[in-house]
């Protein structure tokens, strides 16, 4: 039966279409075996969602090498949660990329294009499903390495600095990981994550254990570009390739959230490195750091697309400050953020790249009367913008209630203020687009501006629908994350 | 039931009315066609509600879950239905007034002004009819985005700014403070239900009441309580159908709604007694009264003036709440009726001038009364009812709100009120009096005038003297307001 199957399919089927893209060479060709194939791993990845919900937590031999002797693939909850998340946004930027990629990537390498992308998805698609830490570490560093290529591919030559930066950084983070994984294996004598979370925890008192930790989390903050590891991204964002730009943001940083989590509540078992360490402490000050230094420097930023990777960094924090506080309801806020920052994000990103898809810059003098130009485009624009403040009706919302629920059980007053003030800062620099597009002429040197055309605009509806339509029927997204949450902590609130 | 049916309907129907009026942007008449029916319609829903009521019964609908055990509630109760009655009862009267206003002023981007003008008027059914505390945030924050871009709707400079003041203290306040204050309230008392007597009590210690307290009523910024005013003259540089509808009536007293609803079913009334954790607030109130209306002395554009007369005028529902005695509340809760309609005549007679004669300073407007009989009759009617003499419907509501502070012993927020009122006598009546004086000297409109005044397109005056007769109306009918709204004291 294929649905036996699908925890490998998930991965091999992407993984074996980019080389196939590379043979083709063809530009047209690329895109539409790239679009198939990501819309197949999409609906896998549904089907792998609707089998855990049904019969619990998927295990896969890779070979039928039994584990711990192979590699595990392990779909639970919460990895298929992740799945859905990276499959869904690489669906829907499909359409988009088509027609984007043509105007920014010169038309000889739009089918490297191609290439690179799917194997970036590959790799966060591997590191979503693996069961097997060092695995995970291959997997990473696929998606690390295609998504180094795909930064440089952008038409603004700061995009190679940018990617050299990010490959500087990237590669310290990954190497950071591995030195923690390989102390890992010096102790416990497995790479399996299920054999790893049976030894850890009672390990938890020697030195070398408590330096894996060290190493795994700083290596992965260096990933999820956690304040103060997070100098990579503004520019790695902002002078990728749009299309590059939502799908990364949308996919690679949440990818990293779901490293740590797993790091911190399945391998090591969550509650006892928590009770005793300062890991909690430090995660939840620099989570608070994140989305309050962040915050401000979006406020300051001139370049749309750079106030907007702020904003990202900004929100990881929100993230990383959830699972910081180590209940039920906090890790559910992170994780369902996961998903609800991913599409925000993307949406946001999307609106950006249809507007300079028509107009190619992306000042805020670019944005000047555009939303009686592209009226759908400035409207999606706003609700992300929205969503990003966290009102009410949208999925930003839904994150700060079980944030600040989580934090009032807690006690943790400064965590509510900090939460309470980033949503602030976010009116502040989100109003600033809003302005720009809806109270600003149109230059008059400037021609008729059009809507973006419809393939990219039905994916940033669909996008920005989605915000509204997880932001007041949440009820779906919240009881996979606070189920996710409850079985990785393992007990009820 | 039928009352449960219609319930969700009076959501739905200025939200499909919205659609359309959008749909019809390219035919004006239609346009504006669309926006009365719905009115009416809505107008229509809200009395199927009011009925069962006045019965005594409390409908409920739980529409969906929102949120895992969290649902978008709605539940009547009398407080709810006279404001839901009140606003969709003033939407009809100001559709009509629009269409005068806003063609005779020769307006730009109509559809979008319609369209949001309804989605207001949507959330202001919702927080209206709310069953609980998050449903009603959800709606006070679809409130305030709905409301934007009618109030920047010029889209000059100076309406953006106002947009940013208006934006930056609304959600600012609501952000920062009320939904901190729903969370706590959440996690204290473990459910947001609007509950006769509370829910709190029993459950907070007395210092986090007192915190509570505060933190909502400075969240609650639509209740404009000093320092958190500034939104509202702000907001007056959007067109004056805005500012009778929305910045007298709906979003203000959303607002003091607001404050109401969490004094009586969040609260409940003995326990803030108990604490006494409201009373030092009824004293901001007090001081935003006198300040409000020293301020509105000083303002010589109308609207403006009218603008601090509204910040002012609001704090007596609050102290009327902080009170928390069954009559303050009462008392505040008949002032949102009262208020409403003298506020809004005030209102619909400053756009008329703006429409007629192209005034908008007062100093400007000597001998207009003469070209203007019927407007300036309604402005001085409106104006009676404000400083609440009788016959106007003023006069019950502040004497009621009067009585509670005498009833809890506070003679100075009595004086408090003694002198507004004497105050309010100074910055209203000159208006509607310097309007009927000869014009003389220099400022002689007939001298200056390349045309001639007269009076305001029909759609303009018929709404205008319409709500001024209301209020004097409802002097003699506010037995039978006293009558319903008594539940929500407790039973008196």
């Amino acid at each position: 039966m294929i649905s036996a199957h699908l925890p490998a399919l998930q991965v091999v089927v992407p993984l074996l279409a980019a080389p196939v893209c590379l043979l083709l060479r063809n530009r047209h060709a690329a895109w539409l075996l790239a679009a198939l194939v990501t819309w197949a791993t999409f609906i896998i990845a549904l089907g792998l969602l609707a089998q855990v919900a049904d019969r619990g937590t998927i295990s896969y031999a890779i070979g039928d090498w039994a584990p711990p002797w192979g590699i595990e693939y392990r779909v639970d909850l919460f990895g298929a949660l992740v799945l859905v998340i990276v499959s869904g946004i690489g669906s829907l930027v499909m359409p988009f990329a088509r027609i984007n990629v043509e105007r920014e990537i010169p038309a000889e390498r739009i089918y490297l294009f191609y290439v690179m992308y799917l194997l970036c998805l590959t790799g966060l698609l591997g590191i979503a499903i693996t069961g097997d830490a060092f695995n995970l570490f291959v997997f990473l560093e696929i998606s690390s390495l295609s998504s180094y290529v795909l930064i440089s591919l952008g038409h603004d030559r700061r995009a190679l600095t940018a990617a050299l930066r990010y490959l500087i950084m990237g590669t310290l983070g990954a190497t950071f990981y591995v030195i923690g994984i390989g102390l890992l294996y010096m102790v416990t004598g497995t790479l399996n994550m299920a054999d790893l979370a049976q030894r850890v925890p009672d390990l938890l008192h020697l030195r070398t254990v408590e330096a894996a930790l060290a190493f795994l989390i700083v290596g992965i903050s260096l990933k999820l570009a956690l304040f103060p590891l997070h100098l990579w991204l503004p520019n790695a964002y902002a002078f990728a390739p749009t299309t590059v730009t939502i799908f990364l943001a949308a996919t690679a940083t949440k990818v990293s959230v779901y490293v740590i989590i797993r790091i911190i509540y399945t391998v090591y078992g969550g509650a006892p490195i928590f009770r005793e360490g300062i890991l909690n402490e430090a995660l939840m000050g620099l989570g608070m750091l994140s989305m309050v230094a962040a915050g401000l420097v979006a406020i300051y930023q001139s370049n749309v697309k750079r106030l907007l990777a702020y904003s990202s960094v900004s929100q990881i924090g929100y993230m990383v400050l959830g699972l910081s506080f180590g209940s039920v309801i906090g890790l559910a806020a992170g994780i369902v953020h996961l998903f609800n920052h991913a599409i925000m994000k993307a949406a946001l990103f999307m609106a950006l790249g249809c507007a300079t898809q028509q107009v190619r810059a992306v000042s805020f003098d670019d944005l000047a009367g555009l939303g009686r130009q592209m009226p759908v485009t400035m409207g999606a624009l706003v609700v992300g913008a929205l969503s990003l403040i966290g009102l009410p009706l949208t999925v930003g919302f839904v994150t700060k209630w079980y944030l600040i629920q989580a934090a009032l059980q807690d006690g943790a007053w400064l965590a509510v203020i900090v939460i309470l003030a980033s949503g602030l800062f976010a009116v502040v620099y989100t109003w600033r687009i809003v302005e720009a597009a809806y109270f600003r002429p149109l230059p008059e040197d400037r021609e008729e501006v059009r809507e973006a055309p419809l393939g990219m605009l039905i994916p940033l509806v669909i996008l920005a629908g989605a915000c509204v339509v997880f932001g007041i029927g949440a009820t779906w997204p919240m009881d996979l994350a606070l189920a996710a949450a409850e079985s990785l902590i393992g007990a009820r609130p | 039931m039928i009352a449960e049916t219609t319930l969700p309907l009076t959501l739905a129907v200025p939200i499909v009315g919205s659609l359309l009026i959008w749909l019809a942007k390219s035919r004006p008449n239609l346009r504006e066609g669309v926006t009365l029916v719905t009115a009416l319609i809505l107008f229509g829903l809200v009395l199927t509600i009011l009925v069962p009521v006045i019965d005594g019964a409390r409908p409920s609908v739980k529409l969906v879950e929102i949120y895992p055990g969290f649902d978008l509630t709605f539940t009547v109760e009398p407080l709810g239905a006279s404001f839901a009655t009140i606003a969709s009862f003033l939407w009809i009267i100001t559709s009509l007034y629009s269409i005068g206003y806003m063609r005779g002023h020769h307006e730009a981007y109509q559809t979008r002004f319609y369209a949001f003008f309804a989605l207001a008027l949507a959330s202001t059914m919702g927080i209206a009819l709310a069953g609980n505390m998050l449903t009603l945030f959800i709606f006070y924050e679809a409130l305030s985005i709905s409301t934007y871009p009618l109030v920047t709707h010029s889209g000059t400079p100076e309406a953006k700014r106002a947009g940013r003041v208006y934006l930056g203290i609304l959600l600012g306040t609501s952000i920062g403070l009320q939904l901190l204050a729903v969370g706590i309230t959440w996690v204290t008392a473990g459910t947001l239900d609007f509950t006769e007597g509370g829910i709190l009590s029993g459950k907070a210690s007395d210092g986090l009441v007192v915190l509570l307290m505060a933190l909502y009523l400075f969240g609650i910024g639509k209740a404009a309580v000093m320092p958190f005013h500034r939104w509202l003259p702000a907001a007056m540089v959007a067109p004056t159908p805005v500012s009778a509808l929305l910045h007298a009536v709906a979003v203000v007293k959303a607002g003091v709604f607001t404050v109401l609803k969490v004094v009586i079913y969040i609260f409940g009334l003995d326990l803030l007694t108990t604490t006494g954790a409201s009373l030092w607030l009824a004293y901001v109130a007090g001081a935003t009264i006198i300040i409000a209306s020293l301020v509105a002395m000083t303002k010589d554009n109308l609207k403006a003036r009218l603008a601090y007369s509204t910040v002012s005028q609001l704090s007596y529902i609050v102290l009327g709440a902080m009170l928390a005695t069954s009559t303050g509340v009462l008392g505040g809760a008949m002032h949102i009726a009262m208020h409403a309609f003298g506020k809004i005549t005030l209102f619909f007679c400053a756009g008329a001038i703006l429409v007629a004669a192209h005034k908008t300073e007062i100093s400007e407007m000597h001998g207009l009364g003469r070209k203007m009989p019927f407007t300036f009759a309604a402005f001085f009617l409106g104006s009676l009812s404000i400083i609440g003499l009788p016959p106007m419907g003023g006069a019950w509501s502040k004497w009621e709100i009067a009585l509670g502070a005498a009833e809890s012993g506070q003679a100075i927020l009595v004086g408090v009120l003694m002198v507004s009122s004497l105050l309010n006598v100074a910055y209203l009546i000159p208006v509607a009096v310097r309007g009927f004086l000869p014009a003389g000297g220099a400022g002689n409109p007939d001298s200056g005038e390349r045309w001639e005044i007269r009076e305001a397109p029909l759609f303009c005056v018929v709404p205008l003297c319409f709500t001024a007769v209301a209020s004097l109306v409802l002097f003699f009918y506010a037995d039978d307001l006293y009558a319903f709204l008594q539940p929500i004291g407790g039973g008196g």
